[in-house]
């Protein structure tokens, strides 16, 4: 039989992470190999090329365009400020004259002697990329970035918003299945990684965003809430960019669902720790998963790291979670693979596996229906 | 392939690497014909863990080697060609995973030039992801702006006729310099430019493009006003895909060594076939492939063929954008069940985070296919904005002509000279019942007057295409025997009527020279069973102010072909087809039709989900 299995997210209490933080143009890059560096120091730097604006000289004096450039006031290089003269005509001795004024402050980048346009290029953009976790830098890509590589606890969410953020990690429910509640966001929480169980509102949200929290981990979340939250329906998923004052991490789905247990007791233990967290999420071309780094050096987390693979095959006794309705949440064991095609109530003919939810009963589920969990 | 002699194949295995699945078919020769023997899939593995499309494609061809009973690999490599019974003796396959081809394209006059530059990037099997002209009303400094945000894979420049003016097209080549454009996939290599431009401006764009670009120059894609010329960019575009895209997604430099045969991107491969059909038969034909992230329709229609994608509608990584441009109330208004708007938001979100689930219920199979028909519609609708006359073109009139004032640029679909609607991608092919197939089809197309439906029934359409380039005989045979599966006519008078008073008034001569008479009220479909391969000649009757081709409350004589669903007379209107705006109306009306075609199995499928409907668990 072939391997049939969806690949569960990674939740893992001790791992080697690298991470690639590179510019978007090459630039300089501030660290060395093997120097420590904490999450918000600044690694590498450069400057984005400004704006181009086009200016059509030849039509605004009136000239033909292989001429323009005996028009300009200053050579092609030269800086201009925004509304001085950077090209004049003269005509009928001198009397009548036509002025282009530079639309922005910038530099003469070229001329065009086919359009008798002049490129203007506005002031370059600052940009920074900073260590996004506490850890070491391995390698030093010249000019463009570095790779930081830190090691600790790692946990993969289903779907994310918001973009990289850090903070101390802080649980404010007492288990799992507990919705994430107005009254337990309070000043104390400001500056850090919360996590709550099965369910958050916008409206707990935006409490937690006055009260500066930094991200929120969470279960559960509806798609309804997404919207009054992001203030438009979001299509395609990918995020990452959006400014909203927070990053929010769901472990589990849309609709209210109890976090995991090994995921929320592995985010209990890393209480008080500073941790790094991404919203970012993209469900195509280049997978990508919103994620919460808890860096740990001095390796208490190593001897869990033995039991961390969910990749493979799947066999009977493994612990699946079920990822559509109509038994979407439910955690059961795998009691059969049964090789031959069974029908759904839709009657489509399908891969299945049967499923012990813990109360004796059996239930066949297709095979794309779950996703392997660790127990 | 001037390298293979089609004769000497005897196993051709096949795979189309999708963004969500794999799928891999085998084809043998069996006596003097090529047939399908059995199809395999497993989930495409572009993304991480696994990051290597290959790992995919070896877990689809072991699925086929399970089935065939047979071996074709040798621990990671295909064994070729084939020996005795073991491995084959070609293996080619189309890709369209991670995000398939994205492109910018660019003219000088967005309706002229720009158009026929996006209709060349959509043929070639490209997502199209902004048009660039000279008037397309944006500022230089913005033009730029988007050019260095999209990071597409490829651009296609064109521009001006040949001979004609060339400061256009230098300007456009002169914001490409400025914004020095990067590829998205990774900056290790220049970006592919091709220019397909006039002619006299090739120094010009050298001159501009020459240094920051990989510079392709071809034919004028429009070298007079009145003629696209199409052909030398697509074949350009698909040498770049394969030079450039391909060779840096994750695990296709290996894939590409296993295939004598460029590697094509789906939908080019799947227009391929559809050209093919409609020129072989002298048919106009509607074809649409639903996948799930993306919705592609071709069509043929006075001879030109056409091809749109909607890049983010398809019924997974796409399916919450379907819900954002369709509208929940679109969406539900195909529903014949209660349910709670939350609840249908999480599901639809679910799936598009999880994209590889299936529906397991019923009530999970009809939200499904309530999508898709709205996901069908709205490609539907983009295919007929851009399937149009060639614009800027003088055209000559006759009186007849001043009656109906054809402008140029009017879409070429049309439904009403529609012959052969083709169905494909897994919602339409996978669907468990034909019948529920057609049904979405009539609702999201609303084809009229006389039209025949047909699926791909295991959608490998993709795979042909590709097989076409290399042994057209095999790819039609097995198109024809194997894949193609005729549901059968369906029949729409189109105009106004009343609720339930006669539309259309039938006779129908069956084989075997039974007669069958009968009448369809307006607002109501009927099914009437006609095996495949069995026709019957129709007269049929509409009342006044309907028309079922040859003009209003006028007789027409046809001949319906029969399938696996049969005649489909369907008098629920058409211009307009209108659904009850009364909630318990529209679910009645909608059952009635579900139960007029048996779309759904005989549990009353409203009654059960309303008693059964699950809400997610746990809800505090």
């Amino acid at each position: 039989m072939a391997h049939s299995y969806t690949p569960g997210l990674k939740v893992t209490a001790f791992t080697t992470l690298r991470r690639e933080r590179k510019l978007p143009l090459p630039g300089d890059v501030l660290v060395k190999v093997g120097q420590r560096v904490a999450a918000s120091d600044v690694v590498a730097r450069t400057q984005l090329p400004g704006n181009v604006q086009a200016v059509n000289v030849a039509n605004l004096l009136g000239v033909l365009p292989e001429d323009v450039e005996e028009f300009l006031t200053k050579p092609v290089g030269s800086a201009v400020d925004k509304g001085e003269v950077f090209a004049e005509s003269k005509s009928f001795f001198g009397l009548f004259r036509s002025k282009c004024h530079a639309p922005v402050k910038g530099t003469i980048e070229s001329v065009s002697k086919v359009t008798g346009q002049v490129l203007l290029r506005e002031e370059p953009i600052p940009v920074e990329v900073d260590a996004y976790v506490d850890g070491t830098i391995v390698e030093v890509h010249p000019r463009s970035g570095v790779t930081v590589e830190t090691r600790g606890a790692f946990i993969q969410g289903i779907f994310g918003v918001g973009g990289e953020t850090a903070g101390e990690l802080h649980v404010s429910v007492s288990g799992p299945q507990e919705p994430l509640e107005e009254r337990s966001i309070d000043a104390a929480c400001r500056g850090k990684v919360v996590v709550g169980g099965a369910y958050v509102t916008t409206a707990v949200l935006r409490k937690a965003i006055a009260q500066g929290v930094k991200a929120v981990v969470i279960g559960g979340f509806d798609d309804h809430d997404l919207r009054q939250l992001l203030g438009y329906d979001l299509g395609v998923a990918i995020t990452g960019s959006e400014e909203l004052g927070i990053t929010l991490i769901v472990t589990e789905g849309f609709g209210s669902i109890p976090m995991a247990t090994r995921t929320f007791d592995l985010l209990r233990s890393c209480e008080g720790r500073h941790v790094s967290v991404s919203g970012a999420t993209q469900i195509r071309a280049g997978v990508q998963r919103p994620e919460i780094v808890a860096p740990d050096p001095e390796g208490a987390g190593a001897r869990e790291a033995a039991h961390d693979s969910v990749e493979g095959g799947m066999k009977p006794g493994d612990t699946v979670r079920v990822i559509r309705q109509p038994y979407f949440g439910r955690i059961g064991k795998v009691t059969a693979l049964p090789p031959e095609l069974w029908p759904l109530e839709t009657e489509a003919k399908v891969r299945v596996l049967e499923v012990d939810f813990g109360n004796g009963s059996r239930t066949l589920l297709p095979r794309a229906n779950v996703e392997m969990i660790e127990s | 392939m001037s390298t293979i002699d089609p004769e000497k194949l005897n196993s051709i295995l096949a795979t189309d690497c999708g963004s969500t699945t794999t799928k891999a078919v085998l084809i043998e020769r069996r006596g003097s014909e090529y047939r399908l023997i059995v199809r395999g899939e497993a989930p495409t593995t572009v993304e991480a863990p696994f990051e290597d499309v290959t790992r995919g494609v070896l877990n689809a061809i072991m699925e086929v080697e399970e089935l065939a009973g047979r071996k074709i690999l040798d621990g990671e490599r295909i064994i070729t060609p084939q020996h005795g019974t073991e491995g084959v003796d070609l293996y080619i396959s189309t890709s369209s995973a991670g995000g398939g081809l994205q492109m910018m394209v660019s003219g000088v006059v967005k309706s002229m030039t720009g158009e026929s530059a996006q209709r060349a990037a959509l043929g070639a099997g490209a997502i199209v992801m902004d048009v660039i002209a000279s008037n397309d009303g944006r500022l230089p400094h913005e033009k730029i702006k988007r050019i260095r945000h999209l990071r597409p894979d490829m651009i296609l420049l064109s521009g001006g006729v040949d001979g004609g003016t060339t400061s256009h097209v230098a300007e456009m080549a002169e914001l490409l310099a400025a914004a020095d454009p990067k590829a998205r996939l990774g900056a290790g290599y220049e970006l592919p430019v091709i220019y397909a431009g006039n002619k006299d401006a090739v120094e010009i764009v050298k001159e501009r493009l020459g240094k920051k670009v990989a510079l392709t120059i071809t034919e004028n894609l429009r070298p007079v006003l009145e003629r696209e010329n199409l052909g030398p960019a697509r074949d350009k575009i698909h040498d770049m895909f394969m030079e450039h895209v391909m060779a840096h997604a994750p695990g296709y430099r290996k894939l590409m060594t296993w295939s004598p045969v460029p590697i094509m991107p789906t939908p080019g491969a799947v227009g391929l076939i559809i050209e093919t059909i409609a020129r072989e038969e002298k048919i106009t034909v509607i074809g649409v492939d639903i996948g799930g992230a993306t919705t592609d329709v071709f069509s043929v229609f006075q001879g030109v063929f056409n091809r749109t994608v909607s890049a983010n509608l398809g019924m997974s990584y796409s399916v919450s954008n379907v819900l954002v441009e369709a509208g929940l109330a679109n969406i539900l208004r195909w529903v014949p069940f209660e349910i709670e708007e939350r609840d249908l938001r999480n599901r639809i979100k679910n799936k598009m985070i999880r994209p590889t689930t299936i529906p397991q219920s019923l009530e999970e199979l009809i939200i499904e296919q309530a999508i898709a028909r709205e996901a069908l519609r709205l490609a539907f609708e983009q295919h007929k904005s851009l399937a149009v006359g060639l614009k800027g073109v003088q055209q000559e009139r006759t009186i007849s002509d001043t009656f109906e004032q054809t402008a140029s640029g009017e879409t070429l679909v049309r439904l009403d000279h529609l012959d052969l609607l083709v169905g494909s991608g897994g919602v339409l092919s996978h669907a468990p019942r034909r019948a529920q197939a057609a049904l979405m089809m009539l609702d999201a197309f609303l084809p009229e007057h006389v039209t025949e439906l047909a699926v791909d029934s295991i959608f490998m359409a993709p795979q042909l295409g590709v097989l076409s380039t290399v042994h057209p005989r095999a790819a039609k045979e097995v198109f024809e025997k194997d894949c193609l599966v005729r549901l059968g006519s369906a029949v729409a008078p189109v105009g106004p009527g009343r609720d339930g008073v006669t539309a259309l008034s039938v006779t129908l001569e069956m084989p075997g020279g039974k007669r069958e008479e009968f009448s369809v009220p307006y607002g109501y479909i009927r099914l009437l069973p006609l095996e495949l391969g069995e026709t019957a000649k129709a007269t049929l009757r509409p009342e006044k102010g309907l028309d079922v081709g040859e003009g209003k409350g006028k007789e027409r004589v046809v001949t319906l072909k029969g399938g696996v669903v049969g005649l489909m007379f369907d008098a629920r209107g058409r211009q307009p087809f209108k659904l009850p705006e009364d909630r318990l109306a529209r679910i009645a009306k909608l059952n009635q039709w579900n139960e007029a075609l048996a779309i759904y199995p005989p549990r009353d499928a409203a009654k059960v989900s309303v008693a059964e409907l699950r809400p997610v668990e746990a809800r505090a």
